[in-house]
């Protein structure tokens, strides 16, 4: 897969972290598929697709610093749609989001609208306006929120808000978001038997993207987060270092 | 079909080898890779601090080759050592070492020793990190001398991985002079490429290396020359895929070949080449032995 350069269009702001840019380039892709977003003279980064033509980003560091100078007409580098993606089951399912991890849960949560699949969302942020997508996920079907502050929604973590129901009514539990927060995701599926129908964006260093560098193996499998991944199952997950540790760009792990 | 191979003192189940800085950072991706059935494996080179490598875009493929300036990022000997015993396990572990000068080299080969490693590649050739590699590469003093100082400090076999020169064989024998067990040709070769739209060079390091079957009739070359003129194992290494690959780099001199960027297509490569060659040598008549250097004719 070679780079290609598309423009960007339009760029709008979701929250006062997050910005999703618009390019004019569609992509053929399954939600929770990534692409390397290469901003020219500074460095290439992974990016969840947002829509089949976006990226939301939340600004942490220099690249995504540089990212947010852009306007729109600039240029950027595009590789990809890269790894794996949510496969869709069931009749009814649940998304557990955090933060700007919600991103690639939008895109899924309206293709399984469109599937007839209908859908939970439990989208949790820091506080009220940090909240991604509210009216997507509205849109595709019932939403709760959980906010840090309780400046919206529940006031408290969205693993309480998961706590309390019935995880039997889904057939599927779809998660992205802090490591922290999905670790417990994966912790209540264990529990109640639906190690395997839970599935977790992972984040890890990813530097080549294509599977040969290996910087974003996990324990103790050596799966490639950026080839087979970065979409797995509890099942993949358990007794892993999920939830416990990574690596950063020189190989060195740091605990979560 | 018997594929056993010596290489070094080693006993290896087949000549096929995992290339340095190929899922080689951690234990559990040797692990798989082993379980793909690798007969040996390379780690990433390690060197003596924690490095993140150079900033992205760290590869870019292209048609029958990956281009790459990783910038050799590592988590440095001291950290490395935890991981290395771990990934200990049913086939050798060789450890790829880095260093500015002969004793950085032996610095962290000594650092390494704790861990037992079944043997040291030095890469005295990476061609893209400032201060490493190229500074080595073509100055056979230099390269005589590190790897003395890394014979000295261990009793594990020592391989020493040659850059695509025109004096190569130059190096080998300087190589051999200082003691390697054997000499691994080649690194990757001095490449570029340019975004035409934006002007920016395709890597963010600018320069980088290239890999991959666009390679394989340079390292072929330099496979055959090695074996002329050294009396030490030479290892083969650029562009292999497939079986037919294997067996003409071992037709060239090499006693084994490793295996990196056809990992992309297939992290299982190893078992399919090794099949491949048993295979064509079981149809042939062949033994691994009496095909090893026929080209020299
Ligand atoms: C599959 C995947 C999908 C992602 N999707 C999104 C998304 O939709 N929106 C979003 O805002 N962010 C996303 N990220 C995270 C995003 O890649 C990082 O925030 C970004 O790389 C930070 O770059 P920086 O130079 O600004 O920060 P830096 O200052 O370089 O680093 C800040 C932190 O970002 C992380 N990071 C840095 N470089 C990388 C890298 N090459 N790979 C992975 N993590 C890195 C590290 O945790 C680091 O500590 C995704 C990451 C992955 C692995
Ligand atoms: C992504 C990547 C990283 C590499 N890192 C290293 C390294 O750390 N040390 C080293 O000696 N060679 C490194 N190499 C070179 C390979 O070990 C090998 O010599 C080269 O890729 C040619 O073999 P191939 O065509 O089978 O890939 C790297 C190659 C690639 C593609
Ligand atoms: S990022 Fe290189 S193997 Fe995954």
């Amino acid at each position: 897969m070679m780079a290609t350069n598309v423009r960007i269009t339009d760029i709008v702001e979701e929250t006062p972290s997050t910005k999703t840019f618009f390019l004019d380039a569609s992509l053929d892709y399954i939600p929770g598929q990534y692409v390397m977003v290469w901003i020219h003279g500074v460095d290439e980064i992974p990016m969840s697709l947002s829509y089949p033509n976006a990226i939301t980003v939340q600004k942490v560091g220099d690249a995504t610093s540089a990212l947010f100078k852009l306007k729109a007409g600039d240029r950027i580098g595009v590789r990809g749609p890269l790894g794996n993606g949510f496969v869709l089951k069931g009749k009814s399912i649940l998304l557990v989001g955090g933060g700007v991890g919600t991103a690639p849960l939008a895109p899924l949560a309206e293709k399984a609208k469109n599937k007839n699949i209908s859908v939970k969302a439990l989208i949790g942020a820091k506080t009220d306006r940090e909240l991604l997508f509210v009216e997507r996920f509205e849109k595709s079907g019932d939403i709760s929120i959980a906010t840090d502050d309780g400046s919206r929604g529940y006031k408290g973590t969205i693993i309480e808000v998961v706590s309390k129901l019935d995880l039997q009514e889904f057939e599927g539990i779809y998660s992205c978001g802090p490591e922290r927060m999905m670790s417990q995701v994966l912790n209540i599926a264990k529990n109640t038997g639906m190690t395997r129908m839970a599935q977790f964006s992972l984040h890890r260093y990813i530097k080549c993207g294509i599977g040969v560098c290996g910087s974003c193996c996990i324990d103790p499998s050596g799966l490639r987060v950026c080839r087979d991944g970065p979409v797995f199952n509890g099942e993949q997950l358990m007794d892993s270092e999920f939830g416990k540790y990574m690596r950063d760009g020189s190989g060195r792990r740091i605990l979560i | 079909m018997n594929l056993t191979t010596n290489l070094t003192g080693l006993e290896l189940k087949n000549p096929t080898i995992l290339a340095a800085g190929i899922l080689g950072t951690t234990a559990a991706s040797l692990k798989r890779v082993m379980q793909g059935g690798a007969g040996a494996v390379v780690t990433k080179s390690i060197g003596s601090a924690p490095r993140t490598g150079h900033p992205g875009p760290v590869v870019t493929e292209r048609e029958y080759s990956i281009l790459n300036a990783m910038g050799l990022p590592n988590p440095s000997y001291r950290e490395f050592v935890s991981e290395l015993a771990l990934a200990k396990g049913d086939v050798p572990v060789i450890v790829s070492i880095f260093g500015a000068n002969a004793s950085e080299f032996q610095e962290v080969a000594r650092g390494l020793n704790d861990a037992e490693p079944d043997g040291f590649e030095l890469n005295v050739s990476c061609p893209h990190a400032n201060g490493y590699g190229a500074s080595i590469a073509s100055n056979p003093d230099a390269i005589r001398e590190t790897t003395e100082a890394v014979k000295d400090a261990v009793e594990v076999p020592v391989w020493v991985k040659l850059a695509p020169l025109t004096n190569i064989v130059e190096m080998g024998l300087a190589a051999q002079k200082g003691g390697a067990d054997a000499v691994v040709a080649i690194n990757t070769v001095p490449a570029m490429a340019i975004d035409i739209e934006s002007g920016f060079p395709l890597l963010g390091n600018k320069v980088g290396g290239i890999s991959g079957p666009a390679i394989k009739p340079i390292a072929l070359k330099c496979v055959y020359e090695l074996y002329s003129a050294l009396n030490i194992d030479v290892i083969g290494v650029g562009g292999i895929t497939n079986w037919r690959d294997a067996i003409e780099f071992i037709m060239a001199g090499a006693k084994a070949v490793q295996i990196g960027s056809a990992v992309y297509n297939d992290i299982g490569v190893f078992k399919d080449i090794s099949d491949g060659v048993a295979r064509h040598l079981k149809e042939n008549r062949r033994s691994l032995k009496s095909i090893r250097g026929v080209a020299h004719k």
